[in-house]
């Protein structure tokens, strides 16, 4: 199929230069003045229009929250599945369509709060998927409350006192149960996002990328950490680019340092790979 | 193929039956008493080109046979009372997205943990009303290893005929229970294909319905470019978050069954002719409950036996129609008067009703249940 080149969309009057890949219908969206998620979508479509694979390969799930809107908004197959179960419905899409790039496009909260144990296992399995997690430290749909990613301390609207437990390191604990693809940024570093979510597509095997978002509506407020501009301004100008470092040196404090960079890209055989290495024999000693 | 006889399990023959109509993929959790359906798929699938896999929790299992189903998989899991529970929350995303699959539950004694190893028909208003909203649902009940194969099928049939999560509902006794099975050639099975839609992407909308109020589906990675969510949709599958779309989208989920419940409804009447006591049962209580009659027709006691194959939608109009005409139901079911509900709210107060319950981790003695026979 033909894709519009960005380049050409760009002069035209009031048609958005990814509009191939929008369900234009569905506009305006529902994310907030100020919110992150668009930008993080935006990255994620001009990787789809820079992939060159065709977008009917692409199928996009999503689960429950603002970023599980995302579903909604792309114009490829898409699912916006139950709150958490976004990547075991996705695995079950996989299996029956191995040659589809499939996207998971969810929160934090949804990903790993309430679907932390799916997250762990499709990782483990080496599952072929694209999760990109939207990380804005809490749930921003009903109105800001404690999540597992929230930062210790930070108050929300369950934590009135500020939060009294310790967050997981997103990135780290997806390399630690096995991503083959594990790269965490901010909305300020565009292209360096959208070149990441490139690299995850044409990645065999799970791949994660995490981008460090703000939700000035909830969060930020809740937080005082200023307007929209400045909160990303400020996590863009904490974080320090370190690839390759162990996870778990990745370090994440919203108010001193954000490491960001890619951290695993490894070669790690997949749920297919692996199910084809074990399977042949038991077909030939039948004869087939 | 030629027809063959099989000595199996009921689970077995579950498995058999998914695979002899094409089931693909299997998403499972391991759970007492239907792990052997499990075990039985693990083997077969990658034999005929399918896939099974062991997922983290029934959650999981559930959710991935949504998504292999809208691959364009025949898709099934099965498991018992407390993945039952679990899977509540996407069997009610597999109804209001439309997705054709099977849930196989060989019910076990709750609540909870209960009684793992023995049985009961505790889940019967469970799988009617355990996921949260208003909804209809097919569910079918089977009290031996080889209609537990055909009803398999048959759940298969439906689902892709009315596009959604049906459940075939069996108990431990039936399910670990090894008898003959008789398996016919693949051939001559009759398989319900997936209605798939001839429009072509610029015309076709996911939810717009034929005439059966039933919308026709499209293949993932085709061009459509579908979007189908869990939340109030209109006929293009986009949320709408209104009243209005509310009742259209409802209306088509409800009465896409109701209105074809002649269709659907199956049961079996025995010895009906001349029946003044009617004994209504379903699954393993069926067997006893067939001896029951045979020693009450002995003793002179016009009694017969409708045997439900269907159990939601429930065979209403059956019933209504003979409550006026005999002296009473005998309802057997092993838990403290679920179904039994049902045949009163259908009688409605025309002829007396007397349920013969159970606590479970056993199955009934037929004179338990020709006692109350006798005594009607």
């Amino acid at each position: 199929m033909k894709k519009q080149g960005i380049k050409e969309l760009n002069g035209m009057p009031g048609k958005h230069p990814l509009s191939d890949l929008l369900r234009d219908d569905r506009m305006p969206h529902i994310w907030c003045p100020g919110c992150d998620i668009g930008t993080i979508f935006a990255s994620c479509l001009t990787a789809i229009h820079e992939s060159n694979i065709d977008y009917n390969d692409f199928a996009v799930i999503s689960g429950i929250g603002c970023s599980g809107r995302a579903a909604g908004y792309v114009k490829l197959d898409s699912f916006h599945t139950t709150h958490g179960r976004a990547i075991p419905f996705a695995t079950g899409l996989k299996i029956a369509k191995p040659k589809m790039k499939i996207i998971v496009f969810s929160g934090d909260g949804d990903l790993f709060t309430i679907g932390g144990n799916h997250f762990i296992h499709a990782a483990r399995r080496n599952m072929d998927l694209t999760i990109i997690c939207v990380n804005n430290f809490t749930y921003g749909m009903t109105g800001g409350q404690v999540a597992s990613s929230t930062p210790f301390k930070a108050r929300t609207s369950t934590t009135p006192n500020g939060n009294f437990e310790r967050p997981f390191n997103l990135a780290y604990m997806a390399a630690a149960a096995g991503a083959a693809y594990v790269a965490r940024w901010t909305t300020l570093h565009v292209r360096r996002l959208t070149n990441s979510i490139l690299e995850a597509f044409n990645k065999k095997g799970f791949s994660f990328v995490e981008v460090i978002s703000s939700c000035p509506t909830s969060f930020g407020r809740k937080n005082k950490l200023g307007p929209p501009l400045h909160i990303i301004q400020h996590f863009h100008k904490i974080s320090v680019i370190k690839n390759s470092i162990h996870p778990k040196d990745a370090n994440l404090d919203i108010e001193k340092e954000i490491v960001v960079g890619k951290f695993v890209d490894i070669e790690r055989p997949t749920f297919f790979d692996l199910w084809e290495e074990i399977y042949p024999p038991i077909r030939e000693k039948r004869g087939e | 193929m030629e027809e063959t006889e099989q000595f199996i399990m009921g689970d077995t023959a579950c498995a058999e039956g998914a695979i002899a109509c094409g089931c693909k993929f299997f998403a499972g959790y391991p759970i007492t008493p239907a792990t052997e359906v499990a075990e039985r798929m693990a083997k077969r699938l990658p034999q005929v080109g399918g896939t099974y896999i062991q997922m983290e929790d029934e959650m999981a299992s559930m959710a991935a046979i949504l998504g292999a189903s809208w691959g364009g998989l025949k898709s099934m899991t099965s498991t018992s009372g407390p993945g039952f529970s679990l899977m509540m929350e996407n069997i009610g995303l597999g109804i209001i997205m439309e997705v054709p699959c099977v849930v196989v539950n060989v019910q076990r004694a709750g609540p909870s943990t209960g009684l793992p190893t023995l049985c009961a028909q505790g889940d019967m208003m469970q799988a009617r009303w355990g996921s949260h909203g208003h909804y209809e649902i097919i569910a079918l009940s089977a009290s031996s290893p080889q209609e537990l194969f055909d009803i398999t099928i048959k759940a298969f049939n439906l689902s892709e005929k009315y596009r959604l999560p049906v459940l075939v509902l069996t108990d431990e006794v039936v399910g670990h229970m090894t008898e003959k099975v008789v398996i016919p050639p693949y051939d001559k099975i009759d398989v319900y294909p997936r209605r798939i839609s001839t429009l072509p992407p610029e015309e076709y909308l996911p939810y717009v319905s034929d005439e059966d109020m039933v919308a026709p589906m499209v293949g993932v990675g085709e061009g459509y470019r579908i979007h189908s969510t869990g939340l109030t949709h209109d006929k293009r599958g986009y949320p709408v978050i209104t009243a209005p779309v509310q009742k259209e989208m409802m209306d088509r989920l409800i009465y896409k069954i109701r209105n074809n419940v002649d269709d659907i409804v199956k049961y079996e009447e025995i010895e009906m002719a001349d029946a003044e006591i009617v004994v209504i049962a379903y699954g393993i209580s069926a067997r006893p409950a067939l001896k029951a009659l045979e020693m009450a027709r002995d003793r002179g006691i016009k009694c017969g036996m409708m045997k439900l194959i269907t159990i939601w939608p429930f065979p209403e109009k059956r019933i209504k129609e003979l409550a006026p005409q005999v002296r009473g139901f005998v309802v057997p079911e092993i838990n403290y008067g679920q179904i039994c509900l049902e045949v009163e709210r259908c009688s409605a107060g025309k002829t007396e009703i007397v349920l013969v319950g159970h606590a479970g981790g056993a199955i009934f003695h037929p004179n338990e249940i020709l006692e109350v026979i006798s005594r009607l």
